[in-house]
């Protein structure tokens, strides 16, 4: 007994390292896979109160851009108040009464893309009805997924972040495949899964597929830069580039799937 | 004493706010980005209490990892780095460290480099092979740590130059 009481206080210095070491691993290896980074995050008020001031000054700076890329999204909005059907017709579709899907504005307060698993943090929280498995959508289209929330805070798993698996495909046909993301420049994000016997070709058009539930179908993703079969040859796997400007964000919207508890228990009775 | 105290415990709170609001910002060609926060343990007085420098080198990398959403990448590498302090304090300055008679501003150039490059490097090597996680891109680890490096040890050189006190 002796000996080892000795032994740790002739050692505790090492027996200590290896202690924090062995949380600092934990974590390390809890934040590599999907949704379990639970403790280390910066939604709270700390970290969010911090991003929050740093980005009320720099917000100042891209204003211009920010504008246009306004101005933009309210030609398209006009264009669509416009075009709709003829608003004096007496049928009222009940059904289209409570719509399905819910849209929030929120800002980006944090944005990261040079490491491998990259976070969002965005400046609304669940004092804003924003859950975890929300999707979060740019005007150029997809941006990532909510994962943790506090009151007022949340933080969003980016596409570029290589544990993130969303459902995609061809704008021109129905077959579908995987998008993730390699890792490397954060203009590009991978394609996999898709069927050989699809028509692939350059500069073609790639959106959400709507089958997860977080998004609905037609998201914009990006264009098709390159492709080629895999190591299987029965697969594509498909280089894309982002509509969106990944390093360059500011506001964005959460889509809610108001039927996604529906869907969901739907497949849980099938498990 | 308490002088001494005050000046560790803002160091370790702007050296936070530095990295975290500026440094993780530069993204120098696309994702080369400097880790200044080393400067704290490097900083960090010779004679110390081994356990309170281990938990408070600990604690700096934690709070880097909650801004930055990394798990504890940052608390595990600054932890190693300053775990392995003492070793490369020995080797930079051999007689001078026996003695415990360190003082960092009237040091020499040659072996200021020597020992802050040690230091960068051990930190930038954890950071990089946990951050990535993948033995098969280790060459994306090393070229990573190699850039980074190179960018951390001219920053924390010219900073230790610019705030050293003039009097020797």
């Amino acid at each position: 007994m002796q000996q080892i009481v000795n032994f740790i206080l002739k050692n505790k210095a090492f027996l200590f390292f290896l202690l924090l070491f062995g949380i600092a691993i934990g974590l390390t290896i809890q934040s590599h896979n999907y949704h379990k980074s639970k403790f280390i995050n910066s939604a709270n008020s700390i970290t969010g109160g911090v991003y929050n001031t740093s980005n009320s000054v720099t917000s100042y700076f891209g204003l211009k851009e920010e504008n246009e890329k306004l101005q933009k999204e309210n030609t398209y909005l006009k264009s669509l108040l416009y075009n709709q059907q003829d608003p004096t017709n007496t049928f009222v579709d009940t059904t289209l009464f409570q719509k399905k899907y819910k849209f929030t504005s929120a800002k980006i307060i944090k944005n990261s893309y040079n490491l491998q698993n990259n976070y969002l943090t965005i400046n609304k929280g669940v004092n804003d009805s924003i859950k975890q498995d929300l999707g979060v959508v740019s005007t150029n289209g997809i941006i990532g997924i909510v994962d943790n929330t506090n009151s007022s805070y949340a933080t969003v798993i980016s596409i570029l972040n290589t544990t993130n698996k969303i459902s995609g495909q061809l704008k021109n046909s129905n077959h579908f495949g995987t998008l993730s993301w390699n890792g490397q420049s954060p203009d590009y994000i991978q394609l996999t899964d898709i069927q050989k016997n699809a028509v692939v070709s350059k500069g073609d058009t790639i959106i959400t597929s709507g089958r997860s539930a977080i998004f609905p179908k037609g998201i914009l993703v990006g264009a098709i830069e390159d492709h080629q079969l895999d190591a299987t040859k029965n697969y594509f796997e498909i280089n894309i580039k982002l509509f969106n400007d990944m390093t360059n964000l500011e506001h964005v919207n959460i889509i809610e799937n108001k039927d996604k508890p529906l869907i969901d228990d739907l497949l849980n009775t099938n498990e | 004493m308490n002088n001494l105290l005050s000046i560790h415990t803002v160091r370790f709170i702007v050296l936070i706010l530095l990295q975290v609001l500026v440094f993780n910002n530069i993204n120098f060609m696309g994702y080369i980005n400097p880790y200044v926060y080393v400067l704290f343990i490097a900083l960090f007085p010779v004679k110390n209490n081994r356990l309170t420098f281990l938990f408070l080198s600990f604690l700096l990398g934690l709070s880097i990892d909650i801004f930055m959403d990394s798990g504890g990448i940052n608390a595990a590498a600054a932890l190693l780095t300053a775990y392995a302090r003492p070793i490369i304090l020995k080797f930079s300055f051999g007689a001078i460290y026996e003695h415990q008679a360190v003082k960092f501003n009237n040091i020499d150039f040659g072996q200021r480099v020597t020992y802050i490059l040690l230091l960068v490097l051990i930190h930038h090597l954890t950071y990089f092979l946990l951050e990535i996680f993948n033995v098969s891109k280790i060459i994306f680890v090393l070229q990573n740590t190699l850039f980074s490096g190179i960018f951390t040890i001219i920053l924390c050189i010219l900073i230790t130059y610019i705030f050293s006190s003039k009097s020797k």
